[in-house]
């Protein structure tokens, strides 16, 4: 390099930052593979296959057997969950207790570059776990239709839509991350489980089905679902991808203020 | 200062001085300032309650009760979930909590420098998570009997009952915490917590396996606690149940015996 100081392109310091997150993940993967492989793995088999048993495909589960009809929306369960939690304690510390985001500020690279390497990061992991789910699940026959690849980009779009809330939340705090405790069990948790995981929220009493439209798990499920079996028409889907965009870019403006208000100089 | 007080300054110290309040009062003390994450315990296993039992109640027809007339899907996962979140409770508390006091905190070491001694702290420990534990089972129990999901008095002992598996889950899981070398070993914790919660009949009954398989999951810890509690909540007592709670006892004597022992050598010497 020419001893003139020349700041660095702006995607080559994104890359940087992305480097950095992905030197240290390729040394520390194995402890991320219980809970973002063995887990929904397990979860979908007890669900699906031993709850499934119970249940009979009808028109409840889209006339699927239930483990097919499930499958889809335990990965974007385990999408939503990878992107909270790696958008949580690890940006936490980042601010706190290694304070990596003050030393790498203090190179060329900008807050915003920072934030943006930090978003596509979360939405790596959660590529990379999605994958990894639908790999493993297909072998034992959970999914049966190969456009559920389709159903990728969608899970990663719906982890984002809450992730990258918990990224602004994240780079809010400063004590030792409680809020994360609150917020994993009382909106991560009952979303999960009410936002049409098992079935469609029609089971659920009439008052509270607005109250899964919000999350961004609801559509989530519908999308994915939809990618894998059909049937949705496009101003539905159009209507469905919007809400998620919307979530996901109000979340990030939010994150990217936080950022600024807590790393300026 | 009383003469208690002072004697239990001066006397050399034993493994027990009877001080086990002041651990429990001390964890109190801590807690009061994170309550909403304490009482977050109570609502998890009522949004499975909620979301498997009524959501499903639909889809899946009735279950049967261990002495095998016919119960509703609700009547059927709700004491599972009881035993499965003693389980959960006790296990987090043992296990990442004791960690955290014992390696990072050093709130024991801290403890071993007054006059109480090891047992006080195994004591005092295990009671303030058995009494959170408690509050947990009667939240849960009272939510059932308003649903209409209890079927017996026999439901009274679901309490105490609820008490012995977080017991017994509490006495293992905190000789294990005695064990662990860094953060990464929760992951083994969770790998045979999280299978055990899923595969143990919480869900579904264990005609599902094939026979080998049952054999396994009828060596699960968790599997005896449930059997209890259904056969207790549905009112389908029968002598089995003795033989159940007695698998918890001996989970506690053999955990205790291990876990006084283990903390008695990493904080003595």
């Amino acid at each position: 390099m020419a001893s003139v100081g020349r700041a660095v392109h702006p995607v080559a310091s994104v890359g940087l930052v992305l480097e950095n997150l992905w030197t240290w993940y390729r040394r520390n993967w194995r402890a991320t593979v219980v809970s973002s492989l063995l887990t929904p793995l397990m979860f979908l088999g007890a669900m699906g296959f031993g709850l499934g048993s119970q249940i009979r495909p009808g028109p409840v589960t889209a006339n699927l057997p239930y483990v097919v009809y499930l499958a889809p929306a335990v990965l974007v369960m385990l999408s939503t969950q990878v992107a909270a939690s790696e958008s949580s304690f690890p940006v936490l510390g980042s601010f706190k207790w290694d304070q990596r985001y003050f030393a790498i500020t203090a190179t060329p690279v900008s807050v915003d570059q920072l934030v943006t390497a930090q978003f596509l990061w979360v939405a790596l992991r959660v590529v990379l776990s999605g994958l990894a789910y639908l790999a493993v699940a297909s072998l034992f026959g959970a999914f049966t239709d190969v456009r559920v690849l389709l159903a990728v980009p969608v899970s990663v779009l719906a982890g984002l839509a809450f992730g990258t809330w918990v990224m602004a939340l994240a780079a809010t705090v400063s004590d030792e991350g409680n809020a994360f405790g609150n917020v994993f069990r009382f909106v991560l948790v009952p979303m999960s489980l009410f936002a049409g995981t098992f079935y469609p929220i029609t089971q659920l009493p009439v008052w509270s089905r607005p109250l899964a439209w919000v999350t961004p798990l609801w559509h989530g499920n519908e999308l994915a679902r939809a990618a894998e079996f059909g049937h949705m028409d496009a101003l539905t889907a159009a209507g469905h991808l919007a809400y998620l965009l919307l979530l996901t870019a109000g979340g990030l403006l939010l994150a990217r203020r936080r950022f600024h208000v807590r790393l300026k100089v | 200062m009383t003469t208690q007080g002072l004697v239990l300054r001066i006397v050399p110290v034993g493994s027990y001085a009877g001080r086990a309040r002041a651990v429990v009062e001390r964890s109190a003390l801590v807690n009061r300032r994170n309550w909403l994450l304490v009482a977050s315990g109570v609502f998890e296993p009522l949004f499975y309650l909620f979301a498997l039992g009524i959501g499903f109640g639909a889809i899946i027809g009735n279950q049967t009760a261990p002495d095998g007339h016919p119960i509703s899907y609700a009547a059927y996962v709700a004491p599972g979930l009881l035993a499965a979140s003693a389980m959960n409770g006790a296990v987090h508390d043992s296990t990442f909590n004791i960690f955290l006091k014992l390696k990072y905190a050093r709130v024991y070491d801290a403890m071993l420098a007054t006059p109480l001694g090891p047992m006080d702290v195994a004591l005092g420990e295990t009671s303030w998570a058995l009494l959170r534990g408690g509050i947990y089972a009667a939240g849960f129990l009272a939510v059932m009997a308003a649903l209409g999901l209890i079927a017996s008095p026999w439901a009274l002992l679901a309490l105490p009952a609820a008490l012995l598996v977080a017991f017994g889950f509490a006495a293992v899981g905190m000789g294990a915490a005695t064990l662990m070398r860094s953060w990464q070993d929760f992951d083994l914790i969770l790998l045979v917590q999280m299978p055990m919660f899923l595969f143990s009949t919480t869900f579904y009954p264990i005609t599902v396996y094939p026979e080998a398989i049952r054999v396994l999951v009828q060596c699960l810890p968790l599997y005896h606690g449930i059997e209890l509690m259904r056969q207790l909540t549905t009112g389908a007592v029968g002598w089995s149940a003795l033989g159940h709670a007695a698998y918890f006892l001996a989970m506690i004597v053999a955990g205790g015996w291990f876990t006084t022992r283990r903390l008695g050598r990493l904080l003595l010497t």
